[in-house]
């Protein structure tokens, strides 16, 4: 019950943000904070739940850029259809990538994931047809609504707020189902739920697979709102970076972790940017990696984790109790 | 035609000895206490400034470069030891993989903030001239690195398997409370470990320093061969990470000129995938 409130008033928040606050640097700000909130959702499936550290994911993130990108920039449609084509391929690429990774052990994972991320960009760099470094445009004019091309920030606001709450609802309908409590199982001891009959490796390509659409989903909304793609912003390391690190923070395996992250992180960078300009994107991620370090030392579950475990002694007698 | 190839291969091997010399590191490292330093790469990195660094300031070529460098390095390497790896290694395998990709970013972006996006380079002829054997034209530089590098690959494996300190490692590999019982102190034998692989990286960065571009994200292209070449060669095997460096800067110099430049890294990075798919456990590994 209480979590429930809890809930609505942080439901109430969001929905009132951009009313309240008007401004365009903040609504774009807003805007920002729930895409990377996606993003950094969709990982957590694969990553928090599953364990499995995908360090390359900003693949799946370039699959739906660049699908909604070349459904304009080729095709001559709206960017829309190029979401179910990204999703179409980043479920393809994760199970080309799992079927064979996720068998082994966790680092053989993470790194197939990089040189996987590292070869897709490599390729897109050099292809002509995919507009090589200098990338795809959107419509500069927007022909109808559904061209999804605004100069306010507020329809995007809207629009991903919603996506988020999709992407975390599944994410909640998958930890309640059958696949989230292999998924915890696994991710205890994989000999052990594998002996009592989970079935370990497809379990996890399962949950990369959905990881892996909803990441797809996250870039196609971020070529919309910033009208173009190129294999930096579409398909460079530090977008994985950033999603990785935004769900660790915030505490990767927890439903709100990545949301934390995001709405801590994004600022942060947004501001550090506006300050220090160009000199300041080293700096920044300077600091990503000071961050990532510390966590990992002293808080590896991240900072809500930090609450539930001051709670969790409760928790842990009130079980005792009832047997 | 074919002397042209011979060149090629020659310049490949040159490099490989690099590369094994600097994933024998990373496999010494991964075999002992199953923990994979994602921030590998970028200490190559760190090297190659290390060795600029001394250019530019005092002068000094890799006679005081290479040394300096390893030296640097190695007490990275046990810095970075005590003050992290100890600690997430008990950890779960996202502390584990965060905490040395954080390191990574870390090192990387610090390097990049105060020295720039830039590519630098040392001048051409710090080392000496080019050599001209029956023909084939070796630049001294990297006749210099290759050789070098390739013995001191050799040195760590006979350190490994023919000294009292390598079987204490081994023995810290095997089984750590068995290795106490002996009297063997796991910590400072992991430690030593992250010294020498970080030592050697130090070593090779310096190496390679006076012929390759020297840019803060070369560090990734590097740590991705370094995988490569452990996954290839087995991982805690330094004479498997010798041949497989050899055989991979022979493949990616042959891809570069036959294919063209751009896709040398996609060949090596698609024959790791490759790899990781139908044979995990590497050329010379058991299954």
């Amino acid at each position: 019950m209480r979590r429930l409130i809890w809930l609505s008033v942080v439901a109430a928040c969001a929905i009132a943000y951009p009313l309240l606050m008007s401004s365009p640097f903040q609504q774009r700000l807003g805007a920002l904070v729930l895409l990377y909130a996606i993003a950094a959702s969709a990982w957590n499936i694969v990553g928090g739940y599953a364990g499995q550290v995908s360090v390359g994911h900003v693949v799946f993130f370039g699959c739906g850029a660049y699908a909604a990108m070349a459904s304009y920039a080729k095709f001559g449609l709206s960017p829309l259809f190029g979401i179910p084509g990204g999703i179409v391929l980043a479920v393809g690429l994760a199970a080309i990538i799992g079927v064979p990774t996720l068998r082994l052990s966790g680092h053989y994972f993470s790194m197939a994931t990089i040189a996987v991320a590292e070869t897709v960009r490599l390729i897109v760099t050099n292809t002509e047809w995919l507009g090589a470094a200098v990338g795809l445009s959107g419509p500069t004019v927007p022909r109808n609504v559904f061209d999804l091309s605004f100069l306010s920030s507020l329809p995007y606001y809207y629009l991903f707020l919603a996506v988020l709450m999709i992407t975390l609802l599944v994410t909640w309908w998958m930890t309640n189902s059958r696949m989230g409590f292999y998924l915890r199982a696994i991710k205890d001891s994989e000999r052990a739920a594998r002996s009592l009959g989970a079935p370990a490796a497809r379990t996890k390509l399962y949950a990369y697979m959905l990881s892996a659409a909803l990441t797809s989903v996250a870039g196609a909304l971020y070529a919309m709102m910033f009208g173009f793609v190129d294999p930096e912003s579409g398909l460079g390391i530090l977008i994985s970076v950033k999603i990785l690190i935004m769900a660790a923070l915030g505490g990767a395996g927890l439903l709100f972790g990545p949301l934390v992250g995001a709405a801590i992180l994004v600022p942060l960078e947004e501001i550090s940017n506006s300050w220090l300009g160009g000199k300041g994107a080293g700096l920044t991620f300077v600091l990503y990696g000071a961050i990532i370090v510390l966590i990992a030392r002293f808080q590896p579950g991240g900072l809500l984790a930090l609450f539930t475990r001051r709670s969790k002694p409760n928790a842990d007698t009130g079980a005792g109790h009832a047997p | 035609m074919s002397f042209v190839l011979v060149q090629v291969i020659v310049g490949g091997l040159l490099l490989g000895a690099v590369y094994a010399l600097f994933s024998s590191g990373l496999t010494l490292v991964w075999g002992m206490m199953n923990i994979v330093n994602f921030a590998h790469g970028d200490f190559v990195m760190l090297g190659m400034y290390v060795a600029y660094v001394v250019y530019t300031l005092m002068g000094g070529g890799p006679l005081l470069g290479a040394p300096l460098a390893t030296l640097v390095l190695a007490t990275v390497g046990v810095v970075v030891y005590f003050a992290l790896i100890r600690d997430i290694m008990k950890g779960p395998m996202l502390a584990q993989i965060l905490g040395t990709f954080g390191l990574a970013l870390l090192l990387r972006y610090s390097v990049f903030w105060w020295f720039g996006a830039n590519f630098l380079s040392m001048p051409p002829n710090i080392v000496g001239g080019t050599y001209a054997f029956a023909g084939l034209r070796i630049e001294a530089s990297r006749l210099l690195a290759g050789v070098v590098a390739l013995l001191v690959t050799l040195g760590l494996h006979l350190l490994l398997t023919r000294t009292s300190l390598g079987s204490k490692m081994l023995a810290v590999a095997e089984d750590q409370t068995a290795a106490q019982l002996m009297g063997i102190r796991p910590d400072t034998m992991q430690a030593i470990a992250w010294g020498i692989a970080a030592g050697a990286t130090g070593l090779a960065g310096a190496l390679i320093a006076n012929f390759f571009y020297i840019v803060p994200t070369v560090g990734e292209t590097l740590g991705i061969v370094a995988f490569v070449t452990v996954s290839l060669g087995g991982f805690g095997s330094v004479p498997g990470a010798l041949v497989a460096g050899l055989l991979i800067g022979v493949i990616e110099s042959l891809s570069g000129y036959l294919i063209g430049a751009v896709y040398k890294d996609i060949v090596v990075y698609v024959l790791f995938l490759l790899f990781l798919w139908f044979r995990p456990q590497g050329l010379m590994g058991k299954t």
